[in-house]
């Protein structure tokens, strides 16, 4: 069983981490559509018009990816994880069911508007159209953070004579304080992503000398929105869900920061690889009692370390998630950085023609990726061993009758199938990037047509 | 209440088929009724802005039904675990031929998509009726209520039954047609020209599978699942869900036979052609609801140990959840109405060949 166990989580891990790569673009595209809208709608600029036109051709590709990945995630809660389904499906599917009726229908319904109705909507349904995309959007964001934050804050619930979870407060669950600060943090990454995202593009146009006044607007968008999506990410979001993660699950803090002894003034680890065997972190490079700090605003606080806590309860994958956490943050850092001496230099009127400032901006391009999925292992593989935190295991949670070997070939299944998904969508988005914004072939004349 | 959600589940996946099913049909006609480039984008131009929407409804009953009897979401889904992941696949598979097909314009790139796009349509539309006749037979449930179920064992409906046996496999192939004919009125309502044409051909061709598909599954059906001749002859009122299915099915023929009758202006056509779509709509709306009829109060009927069966009372979640669920579901789905009205008739009217290149 022990076997079967382990496929299953990587059958998980492997479907949400390869779906995430999508809505994360979704989501803040979505917002960066609206301005681009906005802004030919304020501006009566045609330019804007086909700078929205450009990124929601490469929005539709993204969406549809999404969209096919994300329906294989609810159905494994049931495939997969029965047990576990049987015992909450009662609390997390009304969250579940609800993304479904308020957002779902809400996107489908309007992208199909967004994408294909401009002639026929004129430019303020068009708006309104893009609108409701976004807001659906943002809403399914909301409705599956709450899932989440259920998983790792349980609130509103009271267990039944057979020990099935039951729903007993639905406010709770919806408003659950850990869900707020956690869609915030997860929100400004997505809007992160988005910005690193219309930046490499704009950059990459200005470096190739191609679509000039197009790469100088998306630099101009991505850079401004990006400066202050950086820092809202560092703090207050990051922060708040930081000291949740001291409040609620400190075991996880501990192993998160390789903080293998309970200490005063507990530094915060730069550098260094944990040995769990040996209990030490190796080679450490360390800021003295900032952890205490940033954990309870006081430096002389004390943090409890790993040994405070039976082994039982730690995370079973500590150095994967001091790694995650450590990935996360370390690029989280460097993203601000990197947005605000764009934004310096584009309020000086020297991004444009920087070219070495533009290169970075360029190869940016995959980390944001790697930075929200690197939260995202932090904030599952720290909630282990729990699938719902203090309440199940995640050994209790699976599909009783599934076997090892139909986890396998399903699993083997899904990595062949999303293999082929991730090349054509590069295809697909790079052949939209070489097209470039103005309207070239036949099919994107055609949807300019009514201009 | 428990009773309240299973009929809301129910209705929920009768107008995914209802909707779905159209453009589902229209992937399993697709090769034979669209053969230019044109006429294929022509097909595809009538589902491109819905079928997104439509697909939702799946996502959407599946979540209601994980709420609302969140022990029949674990055992179902883990027990018919292989051919759903297969569904899967075949989701995946047909949502991108529908967005990436017109992507690059080449020889190669459409025609394969356009053949992904049938055959996942067509594999779809088998497994579902076979899920469907999964259900009605019923599985080997264990006394903690969960089963696990291979693709097929030996196509019997002996002790050890698999995903696929003559009977389940019965259900599937009258899913096809059935799903073909829908998709092929589908067409004429929203096609002119040679599309219409064939897409007439086909209906009627069809037509002849559906109706003896029909009568076969429903002789076996009360065979092999008890519960539905005892339900109907416990309560007589339930003749009318089969009643509708056949009234359907004659209109069907008897719209598409005014049609074709020569010298129709126009306009009696296009009204004929609505009403055979309706007819067709009545027909699988009929059919479900015969079978919900039927099965009550089982979710998943038990074969061995009937004392096994899940039934809408002991899978329910608490009746807490199931009543706050009641209040936002009521306001979403009213929200749901309101987008749906609009799109159509946002996408109103028939699609030409060749004109129009907007999109799809």
């Amino acid at each position: 069983m022990d076997d079967a166990l382990a496929i299953h989580r990587l059958h998980f891990a492997f479907t949400v981490t390869f779906h995430y790569l999508f809505p994360q673009l979704t989501m803040g595209l979505a917002l960066l559509l609206v301005i681009f809208k906005t802004l030919a709608l304020r501006t009566e600029d045609e330019h804007y018009n086909r700078a929205t036109r450009f990124w929601a051709r490469i929005f539709g590709i993204n969406f549809a990816l999404g969209v096919v990945t994300g329906i294989p995630l609810e159905f494994q809660f049931g495939t997969n994880w029965a047990e576990f389904s049987r015992a909450a499906g009662g609390v997390i599917g009304q969250t579940l069911a609800m993304e479904g009726v308020f957002s779902f229908f809400l996107e489908s319904s309007f992208l199909g508007l967004f994408l294909f109705g401009e002639k026929r909507l004129g430019p303020r349904w068009h708006w309104f159209a893009g609108f409701m995309v976004f807001l659906g959007s943002w809403i399914s964001g909301y409705l599956i953070v709450a899932t989440d934050a259920w998983m790792q804050h349980p609130v509103g619930y009271t267990l039944g004579p057979r020990g099935e979870i039951l729903l007993a407060d639905f406010w709770a669950l919806l408003l659950n304080p850990w869900a707020l600060w956690q869609y915030a943090h997860n929100m400004t990454g997505a809007v992160i992503t988005a910005c690193f995202v219309v930046a490499a593009v704009g950059a990459f146009y200005l470096l190739s000398g191609r679509y000039e006044p197009y790469g100088q607007t998306f630099l101009r968008v991505a850079v401004t929105v990006g400066a202050v999506a950086t820092i809202l990410q560092l703090f207050p979001t990051g922060d708040a869900q930081g000291q949740m993660v001291a409040r609620h699950q400190p075991v996880t803090l501990a192993a998160m920061e390789g903080l293998f002894e309970t200490q005063r003034g507990a530094p915060l680890v730069i550098l260094g690889q944990p040995d769990v065997a040996k209990r030490r972190l190796d080679n450490p490079l360390v800021v003295p009692r900032v952890l205490s700090f940033l954990s309870y605003r006081r430096w002389a606080a004390e943090v409890q370390g790993l040994d405070h806590f039976p082994e039982q309860d730690w995370p079973d994958k500590i150095p994967l998630l001091y790694y995650s956490y450590h990935v996360m943050v370390g690029l989280g850092t460097m993203f601000i950085a990197v947005m605000l001496t764009a934004a310096v230099l584009l309020w000086r009127r020297k991004l444009y023609a920087f070219r070495p400032m533009l290169w970075v901006l360029m190869l940016c391009l995959p980390l944001p990726y790697i930075a929200n999925t690197a939260g995202w292992i932090t904030a599952e593989v720290g909630r282990q061993p729990w699938l719902i935190h203090r309440l199940l295991r995640t050994q209790s949670g699976v599909s009783p009758l599934v076997s090892a070997g139909n986890a396998w070939f399903t699993l083997i299944g899904f990595m062949g199938l999303y293999m082929v998904l991730g090349i054509l969508f590069l295809f697909l988005v790079y052949r939209e990037i070489e097209l470039g914004p103005e309207p070239l072939t036949a099919a994107h004349a055609a949807m300019d047509a009514h201009d | 209440m428990e009773t309240v959600w299973y009929c809301l589940i129910a209705a929920m996946i009768a107008v995914y088929v209802l909707l779905d099913g159209f453009d589902l049909g229209a992937g399993i006609v697709h090769l034979v009724v669209a053969k230019s480039d044109a006429e294929r984008r022509q097909v595809l131009r009538t589902i491109g802005s819905v079928w997104d929407g439509n697909e939702v409804w799946l996502l959407a009953a599946g979540g209601t039904l994980y709420f609302a009897f969140p022990a029949l979401y674990a055992s179902g889904f883990s027990g018919f675990y292989l051919p759903l992941m297969i569904v899967l696949w075949l989701l995946v598979f047909r949502g991108i031929s529908i967005e990436f097909r017109n992507h690059v314009e080449s020889p190669v790139w459409a025609p394969l998509w356009d053949a992904v796009f049938c055959f996942s349509s067509l594999l779809l539309a088998v497994f579902y009726g076979a899920a469907l006749g999964n259900v009605v037979r019923g599985v080997p449930l264990d006394a903690r209520g969960y089963f696990f179920e291979a693709l097929w064992t030996d196509f019997r409906l002996g002790p050890e039954t698999g995903i696929l046996d003559w009977y389940t496999i019965l259900v599937g192939l009258a899913a096809f047609f059935a799903l073909a004919q829908h998709g092929a009125l589908w067409l004429l309502v929203k096609t002119a020209g040679a599309v219409e044409e064939r897409a007439r051909r086909v209906a009627r061709v069809v037509w002849w599978g559906v109706a003896a598909l029909t009568v076969l599954v429903t002789w076996f059906t009360f065979r092999v699942q008890p519960q539905v001749p005892a339900n109907l002859s416990g309560h007589r009122w339930g003749y009318v869900f089969p009643l509708l299915a056949l009234a359907g099915l004659l209109a069907v023929r008897w719209f598409l036979e005014r049609q074709s009758a020569a010298q129709n202006t126009a306009q009696t056509v296009a009204k004929n052609e609505g009403k055979a779509f309706l007819a067709s709509c009545a027909y699988l709306l009929g059919m479900l609801a015969s079978v919900v009829f039927g099965l009550y109060p089982y979710v998943l009927p038990a074969r061995g140990n009937p004392a096994y069966a899940l039934t809408v009372h002991n899978a329910k979640a608490s009746d807490y959840g199931l009543r706050i669920g009641l209040v936002w579901w009521t306001i979403g789905m009213a929200l749901v109405t309101a987008y749906f009205v609009f799109l159509y008739r946002h996408f109103a009217g028939k699609v030409v060949a060749g004109t129009d290149r907007e999109g799809y």
